[in-house]
């Protein structure tokens, strides 16, 4: 939403008219500063982050401490020294992509569902829309402990398939509101100039709508995996032998944590923030 | 798949296809079968089931459990853990509040002011989550700790006592929430604001209102419903969250979401599932709440 609005809106809304010079301090100053102030609060702990990514141990234990002992880049060539951290990394994202593939699938069909057809051809509509909007809403704590319930009631070893099945479970609902909220501007009359130029049903959705709608499912396919990477309370309720990242960090904190866990968290960092920007570039270029 | 594009169209093609027709009758169904299917499974039937756990007597020698309608457990629930009730309250509402009087300037100035910068300051907003959440809790732990940078530094200059402390207090609970979820609040404030017609304003500015005066009766009064929306967003994760109380927190000021993660972990399924059903109360109540006084215009807009 906030794209389409960006687009559409930014010549026509500049800013409003009338101003005396007290409102241009406040506008051009005040505001501005302030929200810079408020960037630097939000990145300060990343900043912390990488700099303790480069900070060298002198108590002999490799673990992160308080003080700035001086950087070195010790933990960067050996940063898969801590060979559970590493297992942990590579489930993470082995994970991730996996509830990526399921949940974008299964959360665009939904969405087409909902977004193409309405109660009396598709009863039980709002019904669907309640259950996604609950799963949104509920605390994660409460869907976590639900599914650990299920899967000691059914006797389902705890591993990467109960991961995978929370992580799709909780990730649908994102994708389908997503990938809905991207096609609600979709125009019908080109998928149906298709079928009057006898394309069949299938030609007409992998020729027409699917190219339309793939900006929706790619936003619906990140957001998915961003979750999925990111994901620490259902994870810990249903990881068993098998953990993934965040639970594998979030135990560590009790007997030290490796830096070779900011490491990762760096790398994860850096990969995002740069596919994030290069897509801000390549679309303001695209307009 | 069952070729949803032919749903609404090409009667032409049905009548000579009977089994076409069919697919199209079943489409939406079809389509929502595999999510729906999975929903119903994983999210549904645990969450139900769950729920009338709560209700449910156990013995504890054999663990298997009747219904019993056992609602008495909840009033003893309350009674044990009200305190943790109460923390989780206080420590999600001062969060929540925070980050709205501290992200509704910066949304009001992107949404207004962000010209063709404003995806990539919305991306500042959203740069927290580029890391992991439990990381994110644990640097904050290292800001805050007793010799890190800034205490470290404060102390080292003699503008604080040595004995002074902020981990493990209240303080430090909220200000790791209010960082963790601050996008979560500027982000629907942000869409609020954006969503004002500038020609409202406008017109205010033509019938000489002062900026003072076009803000607190105009703006405001039109952001309103999602303040509430950025609020509830914001305070529901904030409520059940147990890892900023467990890595920033300390033993006094333990929050629910503690008490849901070590009964589940010491088996007590009881106890657990009976605090999850009421947290779930809890967030429903309020989502029903807004929906109710603020009408039709329901919070999902907002997400």
């Amino acid at each position: 939403m906030s794209l389409a609005a960006a687009v559409i809106g930014d010549e026509a809304r500049e800013a409003p008219p009338a101003r005396p010079a007290r409102r241009r301090r406040w506008t051009r100053l005040i505001l501005p500063a302030y929200s810079w102030l408020i960037i630097a609060y939000l990145v300060f702990p990343i900043a912390i982050m990488i700099a303790y990514s480069f900070n060298r141990v002198t108590t002999g234990l490799p673990q992160v401490s308080f003080g700035w002992n001086g950087a070195t880049l010790q933990w960067y060539r050996q940063w898969n020294g801590v060979p559970q951290l590493t297992t942990s990394f590579w489930l993470s994202v082995r994970l991730a992509v996996a509830t990526t593939l399921f949940a974008t699938v299964l959360g665009t069909l939904l969405a087409l569902a909902l977004v193409r057809y309405r109660p009396p051809r598709f009863r039980g509509r709002a019904a669907v829309e309640q259950v996604l909007f609950l799963n949104i809403a509920a605390p994660e704590i409460v869907l976590g402990a639900s599914l650990l319930g299920l899967f000691v009631t059914i006797n389902l070893a705890r591993g990467f398939a109960t991961l995978l099945l929370a992580h799709v479970a909780f990730s649908i609902a994102y994708v389908a509101i997503t990938v809905r909220a991207r096609m609600s501007g979709f125009d019908r009359s080109l998928e149906e100039a298709a079928l009057d130029l006898y394309a069949n049903g299938w030609a007409t959705f992998r020729k027409i709508t699917l190219p339309l709608i793939m900006p929706g499912i790619m936003a619906g396919a990140l957001m998915a995996f961003a979750i999925s990477i990111d994901d620490f309370v259902t994870s810990n309720f249903v990881s068993g032998a098998s953990i993934p990242f965040p639970v594998y960090v979030y135990n560590s904190t009790r007997i030290g944590i490796p830096p070779q866990v900011f490491v990762f968290g760096t790398a994860i960092f850096s990969v995002g923030i740069i596919c994030a920007l290069a897509s801000i570039v390549l679309s303001r270029r695209r307009t | 798949m069952e070729q949803p594009v032919l749903a609404d169209h090409a009667g032409r093609l049905t009548s000579r296809r009977p089994r076409a027709r069919l697919s199209k009758v079943l489409a939406p169904y079809l389509l929502s079968l595999p999510a729906g299917l999975w929903l119903l499974a994983l999210f549904l039937i645990p969450l139900v089931t769950m729920l009338s756990l709560s209700l449910q007597t156990c013995n504890l020698g054999t663990g298997a459990c009747v219904m019993t309608w056992h609602w008495a457990e909840f009033g003893q629930q309350l009674s044990l853990y009200h305190a943790q009730f109460l923390n989780s309250f206080y420590y999600a509402g001062a969060a929540a509040l925070i980050d709205l009087v501290i992200s509704y300037p910066i949304a009001y100035w992107i949404a207004f002011y962000g010209g063709s910068k404003k995806n990539f300051f919305l991306l500042m907003l959203l740069v927290p989550f580029f890391v992991s959440f439990v990381i994110r809790t644990v640097v904050w732990n290292f800001i805050l700790s007793d010799q890190g940078v800034i205490l470290g530094s404060l102390k080292h200059a003699h503008l604080l006592p040595q004995g002074f402390h902020v981990l493990s207090t209240g303080y430090a609970v909220v200000a790791g929430l209010a960082y963790n979820y601050l996008p979560f609040t500027a982000l629907p404030l942000y869409v609020a604001i954006e969503r004002i017609d500038k020609t409202v304003l406008d017109a205010a500015y033509d019938l000489y209102a002062t900026r003072r005066e076009a803000f607190t009766r105009v703006i405001l009064p039109l952001t309103v419903p999602g303040l509430f929306a950025a609020f509830l967003l914001t305070f529901i994760p904030a409520l059940g969250d147990y890892v900023n109380q467990q890595v920033l927190g300390g033993t006094s000021n333990t929050m629910i979401g503690t008490v849901i993660q070590n009964a589940f972990q010491n088996l007590d399924y009881a106890a657990g599932s009976t605090l999850s059903a009421m947290l779930l109360a809890i967030a429903l109540i309020g989502i029903f709440g807004y929906a109710r006084v603020l009408g039709s215009r329901t919070i999902e807009e907002y997400l």
